[in-house]
């Protein structure tokens, strides 16, 4: 058996063991309830939350006083969304987002449209990207908020987060970045990117699964979400419920890692993700990289592997955990919509993996992996009818297919 | 999801590979499916004077499931006569690599395909009708 690789990153990172070790006297001798106002052991959990707090707030150039602790990026999401579009209703009930938002935006916006909001979803470019023009033609009077995603988690493809804060700020609209991919991984200010509402995961970042963050921004403009969950009016009255005190502590020492190493850790990451792109490329014809190459996470490459289909490559390399676009990946049985928005062939979704690399990846895992891969792609290829009308000069997009 | 065994094994070392010459008036190939719902595969069959099938060969794009369905088809369809390869259902295919219901349509492309390559060989061999309900075939 091969050892194992996880390049899977983008769904979820192992928890670093400083995290853990940070963690632990929260589940032992600190066991207190951060709301206990009357003994050592509120206080202890009271201090490592707001301790936190301070940690989390660094990574995006926040005050403390403007992160509500979450149980993770769809809760986040879910109030920033829902939470604004009632509080605000009054105002105006219509929303701007993109299609290639995480489900976590794109279910909530569909909710609000059942309840009769109205929801324009920005199409994107073939690099994953927002036209500035396009959203600034469909903003309206009655438009309340914008959530238009830091980093795509398919692709790693970075919007122009500033100039959209901007347009939002200028017309007196609530901006929302889901930037659960982002955060703690290129830089990400929300001052002077003019972000009003922002999510983020404990679990993307080296923390732990199950806590998340908003930032809710306080001044200038002061923003106020209705609560989703209702109960002793924590956090603001934002999100009642007992704070899960070992996983906030964890995200913050995750933040506080993440801030401190990534001056180091954003090189190091693009210049392995470089090398599997030119490994493979060296090996392979026929690959095309999905998203933009220019303006990317440091650790995200998703790559489209001509006439193979992305599962039976992952079974090809069962030791190297990736994910894939393919639709036989998906409950639904549809290829990523993601990639098909941004005009990727289906055939080519099908055939699309996505590597996300991540702190704990070594140079001589990325040597592994080409070579496993290159070797799968090529003994698929070899059973690939596609690949061979291809070579018979068979253009496949004249073919007219026995549809099933 | 895991893998059963035998799509493990199929997939590991897929039976019958390859192409056979489809202008040879002896042998049946069948295209089914599309690239872009995510599988395409190719059977092809060789048949004697007396429509035994004699030689089979596959190429698959598609997923573990489509491979090892459509490798166990061209196994099973050797030596038998045309019309006893006919017989070969897809519910057959599902249980012998015990797909998953997610991949059921894995086995019905197989057998499609056992279909159309049929078709193709009955066809050119008749010179002419080629039977209702069996010409699901691309056409380049
Ligand atoms: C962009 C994006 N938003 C939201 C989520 C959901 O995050 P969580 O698992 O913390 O609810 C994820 C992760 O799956 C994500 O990648």
């Amino acid at each position: 058996m091969k050892p194992s690789i996880y390049l899977d990153n983008n769904a979820t990172t192992p928890v670093d063991p400083r995290v853990l070790e940070a963690m632990l006297p929260y589940y032992r001798e600190k066991f207190g309830n951060a709301a206990s106002r009357n003994h050592r052991y509120g206080w202890e959990a009271e201090d490592a939350v707001e301790n936190a707090r301070e940690q989390a707030a660094a990574v995006i150039n926040a005050s403390s006083k403007e992160i509500i602790w979450t149980s993770g990026a769809t809760e986040s999401n879910n109030i920033a969304i829902k939470g604004t579009a009632h509080m605000y209703a009054d105002k105006g009930r219509h929303i701007i987002t993109q299609v290639t938002e995480h489900k976590a935006v794109i279910d909530p916006c569909k909710y609000l449209e059942q309840q009769g909001y109205e929801v324009t979803f920005l199409k994107v470019d073939k690099k994953g990207r927002i036209d500035l023009d396009e959203l600034r033609r469909v903003m309206r009077d009655d438009t309340i908020l914008v959530s238009t995603m830091f980093a795509n988690n398919e692709i790693g493809t970075i919007q122009s987060i500033g100039e959209v804060g901007a347009l939002c700020k200028n017309r007196g609209v609530i901006f929302h970045t889901d930037a659960t991919q982002a955060f703690g991984k290129v830089p990400v200010d929300v001052e002077a990117r003019g972000i009003d509402l922002l999510s983020a995961s404990g679990h993307k970042i080296y923390g732990p699964k199950g806590v998340g963050l908003l930032y809710v921004r306080r001044k200038k403009p002061r923003v106020r979400c209705e609560a989703v969950l209702h109960g002793g009016g924590h956090e603001r009255g934002m999100r009642s419920g007992t704070l899960n005190v070992p996983g906030i502590v964890g995200f913050g020492a995750a933040a506080e890692l993440c801030r401190l190493e990534r001056e180091q850790e954003t090189p190091r990451l693009t210049k392995l993700r470089d090398r599997l792109w030119n490994g493979i490329g060296e090996k392979l014809d026929e690959i095309y990289r999905n998203g933009d190459p220019e303006r990317a996470l440091p650790g995200t490459l998703n790559v489209s592997f001509a006439f193979v289909e992305g599962e039976s490559l992952m079974m090809g390399f069962s030791n190297i955990a990736v994910s894939s676009g393919s639709a036989c990946t998906s409950a639904s049985l549809e290829p990523s919509y993601v990639l098909k928005s941004l005009g990727v062939g289906e055939e080519l979704a099908h055939s699309s993996i996505r590597f996300s690399l991540g702190r704990f990846n070594t140079a001589a895992e990325i040597e592994q992996t080409i070579d496993q891969v290159t070797e799968t792609v090529q003994k698929l290829r070899d059973m690939s009818p596609l690949a061979e009308m291809a070579a018979e000069g068979i253009d496949l997009s004249t073919v007219e297919w026995a549809h099933h | 999801m895991a893998y059963s065994n035998k799509v493990l094994d199929h997939y590991e070392r897929p039976r019958n590979i390859g192409a056979l010459d489809r202008n040879d008036p002896n042998v049946g190939t069948g295209i089914v499916g599309a690239p872009e719902c995510g599988d395409v595969m190719k059977l092809q069959v060789k048949v004697d004077d007396a429509n035994r099938i004699v030689d089979a060969k596959f190429k698959t794009f598609g997923c573990g499931s489509a491979i090892a369905s459509s490798s166990l088809a061209t196994e099973w369809v050797k030596g038998k006569t045309l019309d006893e390869a006919l017989g070969i259902k897809n519910t057959d295919i599902v249980k012998e690599l015990s797909l998953p219901p997610v991949k059921i349509h894995c086995s019905v492309l197989a057998e499609d395909a056992i279909r159309a390559a049929i078709a193709d060989v009955k066809k050119k061999k008749t010179g002419g009708a080629v039977p209702s309900g069996s010409e699901a075939q691309a056409t380049a």
